[in-house]
């Protein structure tokens, strides 16, 4: 008798394990799951996985707005000026402009009836109420923007007309001017945020959830979608699995590993994201403050490898630090200005004192798997030339007060971006004396064509001069560029009207579904 | 009742030292909820006026003891980053992790002990070989791979529960029930095998020992001494084994709440350690110190039913 349940327990114990082995090998057959919402009606909404909850606060001028938060409020705020797809700026709170002849002087005149989210109409004194808070970060804490700083005068002469007068001419201002509008009298807008978007806030379930929806007074196209969820979804293989069991329709920044399991579902849309990643170096530290190494760990880096082994392909290497998208500001020749060549970089570290190598640490963010295993290629290409890389990795937390507010690292490994997608906004950091420039760099002649183009009053002069800074980057080394990754978007199939933008923006406005 | 007060006190000690070393670490980690909140963005001098507005620039002591204060007289604080009572923030997340904790512990409890019984009885031989190896196989799954395979299995092939979609204790119990028995599962089977381990050889220790073969040879059935006397003596124990898992449980459920998708502590304590968020994270160190001590607390009390010897002061007669 019991050696009967004996052989009946295990042979259930041996199922299971055939279970668990099956379960690894099913990867591939899976076309016969069916679709889940195939029953009736599908109900005008979406569920987007995101995998990080957003800011503490969602007011959009105040400080610690993450990419993430911004990506997610882009369809609750906009400004006078609204970013297209393709980096243009058209009207939006504004409905038109005029620029006086000496360029200093913006005349901006509201739309009619724009209406916030708790139906208070827009007036004139809310859009310079928005921007002057901007102008003071340190009494309003609102995000620090050194470029609305141009701006000597905001006035109001009546309730649909803003003007700015500024200090110099500058065709990029434009760009500033998306910075949303808030209403000038309402004091919740750190939980409840109200905006003008195409879509208002409804809730926000700490770690769980964010919920939008349409917003019927919008004054131009209305969205498509009555409601979309914010589902938080921290763990890589979870996302992966909602997306399959029909939790989330929709999904970005997926590793590129996991999009590839999902092609039967879903398309799968690839876009460039406004980052650049590269090796960091403080340019401070020994032996990283000398331009030779810093050029020879540029030569033995294999870019392409890194984006092969680590971003299964996706992704478009850089030279400097401006991403593609940038436009007219990208020089794509810099990306070929250190080709991998093991033996110029031996000679350059032979010149510059280090025959033999030395030993360096990458400081990586853990929460982000992708700059990790970027350190783990790179420590491994970094060994032909006899340098052996320490790969330590930190909490978000103590990456941000030690590496980068610390400055206290040897190099790092993370995806720089903008708030605005501009030359400036990308390099100005870069400048010696600035306070966001945490790799230390200090280069005479960048200053001199950074504050050359920031003061330049004419755009073509500008753009040539903020070219030249962007080489000088690159030719001194100041950091190991690697690349702009791609960012790729899982949409279920029938959804349509996905874009991206320069900046980082999840637009739900233009989706819906297909029939 | 002399009992009761000094496990009472022993609880508040325990909560004390173990809320003032967790206090403690994140005066010695690096980073502070001001840098997180602000970000890359915020200035110095932003974030010496955050740090001011949450009253972290005060002295160590001075906030521990403005926390303990508060915790004593029932105020957990507010969150940093959700500025929202801790109590309120914490109240939903805390039945999810429960009944998650639960369903795993009587998972592992009714399938551990019979099993345990079971396989003891080969001593030796091929089939206690095949036995140790099964076990040594289980224990080595680690839940979260375990959480990925059941989703495949059961959500994404056979569409038993709906993967990412957990329906919430109070719009749907049963729902949410069904849908946590999956990630219980996963916690439960490397748990299982150990316990098994554990039930295994103290069984075969006692069969081993000489009151036992004294207790057969003198005629006795076999079955009979297994459940009358080896039974009772092996299990003091696996009662103490099970209260550590008891304690376990809740630390596999960090990371098999992030496989799963549920709203639990476990997802909560991560992100407030990485928030750098204090409040939050003092909150849920003491609860969890208050499980383990609770459930450390019943485990001796089954134990002193099992064994009277174990019984001290008043107890015996």
């Amino acid at each position: 008798m019991k050696k009967r349940i004996t052989a009946a327990v295990l042979s259930a114990l041996m199922l299971m394990g055939a279970l668990t082995g099956c379960g690894t090998k099913t990867e591939t057959p899976k076309s016969d799951t069916p679709q889940t919402e195939t029953n009736g009606e599908r109900a005008n909404e979406i569920s987007v996985g995101i995998a990080n909850d957003l800011s503490e606060s969602l007011n959009p001028l105040k400080t610690g707005y993450t990419a993430g938060t911004r990506e997610v409020m882009f369809n609750v705020f906009e400004g006078l000026m609204k970013l297209k797809p393709d980096g243009n700026l058209i009207p939006a709170v504004a409905e038109s402009y005029e620029v006086s002849d000496d360029g200093l002087t913006y005349t901006f005149k509201i739309r009619e009836g724009v209406k916030f989210h708790n139906g208070d109409t827009v007036n004139a004194q809310d859009v310079a109420y928005s921007i002057e808070q901007c102008k003071t970060p340190d009494e309003t804490g609102a995000m620090a923007e050194p470029a609305l700083q141009m701006i000597e005068k905001i006035e109001t002469p009546d309730d649909s007309t803003v003007v700015f007068t500024i200090d110099h001419a500058d065709g990029e201002f434009l760009n500033y001017l998306t910075v949303a509008v808030v209403p000038d009298d309402y004091t919740e807008q750190d939980t409840k945020p109200v905006g003008t978007g195409p879509f208002k806030f409804q809730s926000r379930t700490a770690q769980e959830a964010v919920v939008i929806e349409r917003f019927d007074d919008y004054w131009g196209e209305k969205a498509k979608l009555d409601k979309v969820t914010f589902k938080i979804i921290e763990n890589g293989d979870s996302m992966v699995l909602s997306l399959q069991s029909g939790a989330i329709d929709y999904c970005n920044h997926l590793p590129t590993i996991q999009a590839t399991q999902l092609k039967d579902e879903f398309n799968i849309v690839e876009g460039s994201m406004p980052l650049i990643q590269a090796l960091y170096l403080n340019n401070n530290v020994a032996p990283f403050d000398n331009e030779l190494v810093r050029q020879a760990l540029s030569y033995a880096t294999d870019r392409r490898q890194i984006i092969d082994i680590a971003f299964d392909g996706y992704g478009s290497v850089v030279g400097s630090s401006i991403y593609p998208t940038l436009g007219k500001w990208f020089d794509e020749s810099l990306s070929e200005l250190y080709p991998y060549d093991v033996e110029k970089a031996k000679e350059l570290l032979t010149e510059a004192g280090y025959p033999d190598g030395f030993n360096m640490t990458i400081t990586v963010p853990s929460n982000y798997p992708q700059h990790v295993d970027t350190a783990q290629v790179l420590a491994d290409q970094y060994k032909a030339i006899g340098v052996n890389v320490e790969i330590q990795p930190v909490e978000w937390a103590a990456w941000v007060s030690e590496v980068y507010k610390g400055r206290n690292f040897q190099t790092t490994i993370t995806g720089v971006d903008a708030h605005y997608p501009t030359a400036r906004a990308m390099m100005e950091r870069f400048m010696s004396e600035h306070g966001k420039n945490f790799i230390n760099y200090n280069n005479e002649d960048f200053d001199r064509l950074m504050t050359e183009a920031i003061a330049s009053g004419d755009d073509a002069q500008r753009t040539e001069l903020y070219t030249e800074a962007q080489r000088n980057l690159a030719q001194h080394a100041a950091n190991v560029y690697i690349q702009a990754p791609a960012d790729l978007v899982a949409v279920r199939k029938g959804l349509e009207g996905v874009n991206f933008y320069p900046v980082s923006a999840l637009d739900m406005a233009s989706l819906y579904w297909a029939e | 009742m002399k009992y009761a007060a000094k496990k009472i006190l022993m609880l508040l000690v325990t909560m004390v030292i173990v809320s003032f070393l967790a206090f403690a670490a994140f005066e010695l980690i690096s980073g502070s909820a001001a840098d997180t909140m602000l970000g890359t963005e915020g200035t110095p001098e932003q974030i010496a006026a955050l740090e001011e507005e949450l009253g972290l620039n005060r002295p160590f002591l001075v906030r521990y003891f403005e926390w303990l204060g508060g915790f004593f007289t029932g105020n957990l604080g507010d969150s940093l980053r959700y500025r929202q009572p801790v109590a309120e923030l914490l109240a939903p997340k805390i039945g999810v992790t429960l009944c998650l904790s639960i369903l795993s512990f009587l998972l592992i409890l009714v399938v551990s002990i019979p099993l345990g019984l079971i396989s003891a009885s080969h001593n030796g031989g091929v089939k206690d070989g095949i036995w140790s190896g099964i076990i040594q196989f289980f224990m080595a799954i680690p839940p979260f791979f375990t959480g990925v395979i059941l989703t495949w299995v059961f959500s994404i092939i056979l569409h038993f529960y709906n993967h990412g979609q957990f329906p919430g204790l109070n719009n749907d119990f049963w729902g949410s029930i069904a849908y946590l028995i999956y990630p219980a599962v996963a916690i439960a089977i490397p748990r299982i095998a150990m316990t098994m381990r554990m039930f295994r050889s103290r069984i075969q220790n006692e069969m081993n020992s000489g009151y036992v073969r004294t207790a057969i040879s003198r005629g006795n059935d076999r079955n009979h001494v297994l459940s009358r006397h080896v039974l009772k003596n092996s299990l003091v124990p696996v009662v103490t084994f099970l209260a550590q898992t008891m304690a376990e449980i809740v630390a596999a459920s960090v990371v098999v709440e992030q496989v799963f998708a549920i709203p639990g502590l476990g997802r909560l304590l991560v992100a407030s350690i990485g928030d750098r968020d204090f409040p939050v994270v003092q909150a849920l160190v003491v609860i969890l110190a208050f499980w383990v001590v609770l459930v450390g607390t019943l485990a001796d009390i089954i134990n002193q039913r099992i064994d009277p010897r174990l019984r001290l002061g008043g107890g015996a007669k």
